[in-house]
């Protein structure tokens, strides 16, 4: 169940290449942080890793097999801006039920309230928007999450109660993380390893 | 001397609920805070406890459906919506939040030289993307070619180039690495020790207590606590208000233990102290009224329980 990047290379159309030759390997309940400086392609390497972009160069494979291009993608991301990352026009309940539909008990572990379902996401603050993407994310056949940048828009205690609920479910069905902050503190406390890009 | 005050600042908005049927929410209340010459004030909280809401505010860029009332004053005298709009970008210069604000059909080097008002605009940019480790390429490219970091790098280019008195930078350091935060951080440092005025709104109290003189703690749209900087060390032992000394003990180099909860909508406020329902000394006077900010150990908290 291993999710494998086998020396992948990308740019952006006929600019200077972004990164080649990157090898990544992660297993299932791994933690493993990607640092580097911004503009290094970190964000990139995260959609190339969750199939919204496609290498130029190596592939991407999970469980020693091509990612599948249809039904429910067994890599999920959350990004950093979850306003950017939901239907403006749609109803806090339809924008978590759209893939599947999440039981309470993992509503209550990520604090999203019963109230906020009929609420739009303009009625939201960012952490109460980031919870539902988080929520979102965690299919029962999520094998990977790649968190970039997940809570950098987030003040403290939001950022620990959003960890504090992914660590727990991840550990709970032996899923693995990437993260990907700049923050170097909670890069230590989240991670098994850390890869510089 | 105060350059920029605040006083009892209240914002609410005006929302249609269903039909002709409106509702106010009050986002902003009772708020006061002073920016020094020479003093970076940090401004921190939960999101959504109005921090930006502050920013807009001074400069009077809220949308239409807000109604603004309190008192701001600019070296002394009021801040009137005519005497904000020919302040800002001169005088009083934002580092908006989103990287939205970018023009999105400007080439980011044209958007940088638009803001500065005297010398050569062409020098001024290429010396500012240097210090902020932007590649001469960058100034030909359009926002949607930017990474994050660059984008944010820009806003900021913008500020510093406009030659402002104040500068107000919104979350100026996510999704930037350690170098340019740092060197972000020393230009507000410089600009302050000139005898300017920086509000630093954040999340990133690491960052911010590295060059910050005050923080002003945010929650629920008003302020909690104002403490020198140093007050925040070791386990928060010197910290006043429970808000934040959760907020402290929650950081991934503290605790990183969260409190339950979550900060009360607009539309749901809580009678009395804002942080009652979520704190462990809240006591039932603690419902009566919220409290007024009262000076404590050299700095002011909103809690009747503090010490």
């Amino acid at each position: 169940m291993q999710l494998k990047a086998n020396d992948i290379g990308f740019r952006y159309e006929n600019g200077p290449w972004l990164f080649r030759g990157v090898n990544l390997c992660i297993e299932p309940g791994e933690v493993v942080g990607i640092a580097g400086p911004s503009g290094r392609g970190k964000t990139t390497l995260c959609r190339i890793l969750s199939s919204y972009e496609t290498p130029l160069e190596g592939s991407v494979t999970f469980n020693d097999a091509p990612l599948p291009d249809k039904g429910y993608h067994p890599v999920q991301m959350v990004l950093q801006h979850p306003e950017k990352a939901v239907n403006s026009r749609w109803k806090m309940h339809s924008i978590l039920n759209e893939g599947y539909h999440p039981d309470e008990e993992l509503l209550e572990i990520l604090g999203i309230e019963q109230e906020w379902l009929t609420r739009w996401p303009h009625e939201l603050s960012g952490g109460e928007l980031q919870r539902f993407c988080v929520a979102r994310a965690l299919g029962p056949n999520t094998r990977f999450l790649i968190a970039d940048e997940m809570t950098t828009m987030l003040d403290a205690i939001t950022q620990a109660q959003i960890w504090q609920a992914v660590m727990e479910i991840a550990q709970k069905r032996e899923m693995g993380i990437i993260v990907v902050t700049h923050e170097a503190k909670l890069m230590q406390r989240l991670c098994d390893r850390v890869i510089e890009l | 001397m105060s350059i920029l005050e605040v006083n009892h600042l209240s914002v609410s908005f005006k929302q249609y609920t269903a039909g002709l049927k409106q509702s106010h929410h009050k986002v902003i209340s009772d708020l006061n805070v002073n920016l020094e010459a020479g003093e970076i004030l940090a401004v921190v909280g939960a999101s959504g406890s109005g921090k930006s809401l502050l920013a807009h505010a001074i400069l009077g860029i809220l949308p239409a459906n807000a109604s603004v009332s309190g008192v701001m004053t600019y070296e002394g005298e009021e801040l009137t919506p005519a005497r904000q709009k020919a302040l800002r970008g001169k005088e009083i210069a934002l580092v908006p939040q989103s990287v939205n604000y970018l023009d999105p059909l400007m080439k980011v080097g044209k958007q940088v030289r638009t803001s500065v008002q005297t010398g050569d605009a062409v020098q001024a940019q290429r010396r500012v993307f240097e210090r902020f480790r932007l590649g001469r390429e960058v100034e030909r490219m359009y926002p949607f070619q930017l990474s994050g970091g660059m984008a944010r790098r820009t806003l900021l280019s913008t500020a510093m180039v406009s030659g402002a008195k104040v500068i107000i930078a919104d979350e100026p350091t996510p999704g930037l690495d350690p170098v340019v935060i740092k060197e972000a951080l020393s230009h507000f440092r410089e600009f302050a020790n000139q005898g300017c005025a920086v509000m630093l709104i954040t999340h990133d109290i690491e960052s911010a207590l590295q060059i910050a003189d005050k923080i002003a703690v945010f929650y629920a749209g008003t302020t909690v606590e104002i403490a020198k900087a140093e007050d925040f060390a070791g386990q928060g032992e010197a910290i006043r208000h429970p808000y934040s000394k959760a907020l402290w003990r929650a950081l991934p180099q503290n605790d990183f233990v969260p409190i339950t909860g979550s900060q009360p909508h607009p539309s749901a406020l809580p009678p009395g102290c804002l942080f009652a329902p979520r704190c462990a000394m809240a006591t039932p006077e603690c419902l009566q009224a919220q409290p007024e900010m009262r000076p404590l150990r050299d700095g002011m908290v909103r809690c009747i329980h503090a010490t």
